[in-house]
């Protein structure tokens, strides 16, 4: 009797385990990756941020001390509060732009000219960062071909040194984050407007529909997944940012610039306050998962 | 993306939890104590292969390392270079990981001391004689046990000893009626005026962050103008109690205010980067420029017989010049394996005629060493001529200063740069200025470890 259950059960048993195996082969590359160069590190870091230390010398537990000096120092928290304004030059306006452009190209440019602007809107994605902020900075200086094109039509009044005036600093970065991003948006969303069945159109305009209420009902609506993806990567690249800040303005003039990224650099590198640093990167990632994350709520309630 | 974030969510948890064993491993390496008896190490009769880190785009140190080779066939060398700033960033992690570097560029060296990472050159400097050197040669070099900067024992050698001052062009000079270097403070800036007043731009200068406040350089100078330099090094090299807010720092301050707000400077100095300026100034753009006898090949290339060099004037005729004046500072890991052969090559820098021929000619500065040995003549006519005349002149007058921006690890990223870009935006005043940096030094230094 027993041994006949064992019998019976035995090749299921180990059918199911082998399945389970195989499944496990196939995550364990990703796995492997995401835990060594992903998980270990964010362990790492909060660990560190846990510490004062320099990197190299021995290091001394400080509990929670780094996030309180963090968040006392009026430059940390500045550069996290001009973080939140790039989000309006990173996200918001790439976004609300890209919607436009699709749709008018949707709609008027399908054929050759379609993929030509779709192709020249993308580029800058393809163009490194460090290379796209060192041009960005010839072309906002004073002698730069900006400052050029506002002369020759008569606006040379308005003409500065636009990454390094105060008042605009901070607005040109955002103009090079939208020449960035404004591609990706782009295209994600024309991808998902062709998806869109055209019977909606059809039944909209037999419904005596003018092009923005089609815009309103059908095409925003059907949108929705693909917007929420454009706004988590666009404000994910907001308060991240580095790579174009660092290379054109260095966080200046003044402060006026400074991004969380760059202070963290200069926390690690110039001070060697590994803890600080950390506890500053900790912040950081705290506050993206607190502005994603509603973001990804409202996709998931919109789309049920 | 729902379940990307769950899974960063829970890892975060199982981190926090981890995250409870202690950082680093490993208290600090002793450095090398001060070595007994005096050695005067060679590089030996076995092939040595000398791993060095240099910093991109200065030619100096790979000339000499070519020509010592050519000299000692059994030494080669293993190069890596990087920028300057990567150099920064990664020095603590190179002196402190498993090959440790036996020649390196170094930027700061007061912490790589603290932490043990660099070599204790006193055996050296009294086995090859280097403490009979002129004795500002090495200062800058020497940490003591407190962690301050300019005594106590030899950390680093310096290739050479750079200077810095005013350029002016030749051009532009005479169009101003500037027959000789002004004498004083004054007559500076009375050139300024005349040079504004005749729609010539009076200085070039390089303010964005990037680069750094270049806008550091006059300050300083004229900090060194209205008062004495100890002050200003004391503070560079963290003495006790040390202060830049001073009563004729302030004044020095002031001085340059009003020259921001005379537009002795280009409007968009925020934005310009170090090598804009240079460009711009090789151009034919601005009288003059703050900057140090490192650019002289580059000058003497981009603008041939129109470029002069001055120190800057003191405020009364006849007072004491002053200048930055820094080594060009190579150190040799505490672990380094070749520490014997590094030392014979910083020896041989400084005394070997080859070699400083190579440190006048492509360095464009003045290569140290002993004080009979006399400098290579420079090229006729050439700008490096004028930089190493007045090279003498600062020794003589003992007034070598360090650079305002070298105090701390980033005393010039949060503390000169982002404040002297404010006061050219009309946003920073000269008292805010050094208030506001001291209590940036001063942050730096109590939270240092």
């Amino acid at each position: 009797m027993t041994a006949d259950r064992v019998i019976r059960r035995t090749p299921l048993r180990r059918g199911v385990r082998r399945r389970a195996l195989i499944g496990w082969l196939f995550v364990a590359p990703a796995l492997l990756m995401y835990t060594v160069f992903v998980l270990q590190p964010l362990g790492l870091t909060i660990q560190y941020s846990l510490y004062r230390w320099n990197g190299v010398g021995p290091a001394t537990w400080v509990g929670l001390s780094n996030y309180l000096t963090v968040l006392r120092d009026p430059d940390l928290v500045g550069s996290i509060l001009n973080s939140f304004k790039l989000v309006l030059f990173f996200s918001i306006v790439p976004v609300s732009l890209a919607l436009v452009t699709a749709s008018v190209i949707h709609r008027v440019a399908t054929g050759r000219l379609g993929g030509l602007t779709r192709t020249v809107l993308f580029l800058p994605q393809v163009i490194p960062l460090v290379a796209a902020g060192i041009i960005w900075g010839w072309l906002l200086s004073l002698p730069g071909l900006i400052n050029q094109a506002l002369t020759a039509v008569g606006l040379g009044g308005v003409t500065r040194a636009w990454l390094g005036d105060f008042d605009t600093a901070l607005p040109a970065v955002g103009l090079i984050g939208i020449w960035v991003l404004l591609g990706f948006c782009t295209v994600l969303l024309l991808a998902g407007m062709t998806k869109i069945d055209p019977a909606l159109y059809e039944s909209a305009r037999l419904d005596g529909a003018n092009w923005l209420r089609e815009f309103l009902s059908v095409t925003l609506p059907s949108l929705r997944y693909e917007i929420g993806v454009c706004l988590t990567v666009t404000v994910v690249a907001a308060l991240a940012a580095f790579d174009i800040v660092y290379v054109s303005t260095g966080g200046g003039p003044g402060n006026s610039t400074a991004v969380p990224g760059i202070q963290i650099y200069i926390l690690t590198f110039l001070e060697r306050q590994v803890g600080l640093a950390s506890a500053l990167a900790v912040i950081l990632m705290l506050l993206v998962l607190a502005v994603i994350l509603p973001i990804q709520r409202l996709n998931r309630e919109d789309r049920s | 993306m729902r379940r990307h974030i769950a899974v960063v969510g829970s890892a975060l948890l199982v981190a926090l939890l981890a995250g409870c064993a202690g950082a680093g491993s490993g208290g600090p390496q002793q450095g090398t104590s001060a070595t007994t008896k005096p050695e005067a190490p060679t590089c030996g009769t076995d092939p040595v292969v000398l791993n060095a880190h240099f910093e991109t785009g200065f030619d100096l140190p790979f000339k000499l390392s070519e020509e010592f080779t050519k000299q000692y066939p059994k030494v080669t060398w293993d190069i890596k270079q990087d920028q300057f700033q990567n150099l920064i960033s990664a020095t603590p992690r190179l002196l402190s990981g498993d090959n440790p570097p036996d020649l390196i560029r170094l930027p700061t060296m007061v912490s790589l001391v603290k932490d043990g990472l660099l070599k204790n050159l006193d055996g050296y400097a009294a086995g090859f004689g280097w403490d009979t050197w002129p004795a500002a040669q090495l200062a800058q070099n020497r940490v003591a046990a407190d962690g301050t900067r300019g005594s106590g024992s030899l950390y680093a050698m310096g290739l050479n000893s750079s200077l810095t001052g005013v350029f002016y062009n030749k051009q532009l000079a005479a169009q101003v009626g500037m027959t000789q270097p002004p004498a004083t403070l004054a007559e500076f800036d009375a050139l300024l005026a005349a040079a504004k007043a005749k729609g010539t731009l009076p200085v070039m200068v390089w303010n964005a962050s990037a680069s750094g406040g270049g806008l550091a350089f006059p300050l300083q100078q004229l900090m060194a103008a209205y008062g004495p330099t100890q002050p200003i090094n004391d503070w560079i090299f963290q003495k006790p109690g040390a202060t830049i807010d001073t009563p004729s720092n302030r004044t020095a301050a002031e001085h340059l205010q009003r020259w921001i707000k005379a537009g002795y400077f280009p409007t968009d100095a925020n934005a310009i980067q170090y090598t804009d300026a240079n460009a711009r100034f090789r151009g034919g753009e601005g009288l003059f420029m703050f900057n140090g006898d490192w650019e002289n090949a580059n000058y003497d290339k981009g603008m041939a017989g129109k470029v002069g060099f001055f120190l800057f004037p003191p405020k009364d005729a006849g007072a004491s010049v002053a200048a930055m004046s820094s080594p060009l500072t190579y150190g040799i890991g505490a672990k380094a394996k070749n520490a014997g052969c590094a030392a014979f090559f910083f020896n041989w820098v400084a005394t070997n005629e080859q070699a400083r021929k190579i440190n006048v000619a492509v360095g464009g500065s003045n290569p140290g060493g002993p004080a009979s040995l006399a400098i290579p003549p420079a090229a006729a006519g050439s700008v490096t001529g004028e930089t190493l005349a007045a090279g003498a002149k600062v020794a003589a007058a003992n007034g070598a200063m360090d650079f305002i921006a070298n105090s701390t690890g980033s005393i010039f990223a949060k503390g000169w740069t982002p404040e002297l870009q404010k006061m050219v935006g009309n946003k920073q005043d000269a008292a805010g200025l050094l208030s506001t940096v001291q209590a940036e030094y001063k942050r730096e230094l109590e939270q240092g470890s």
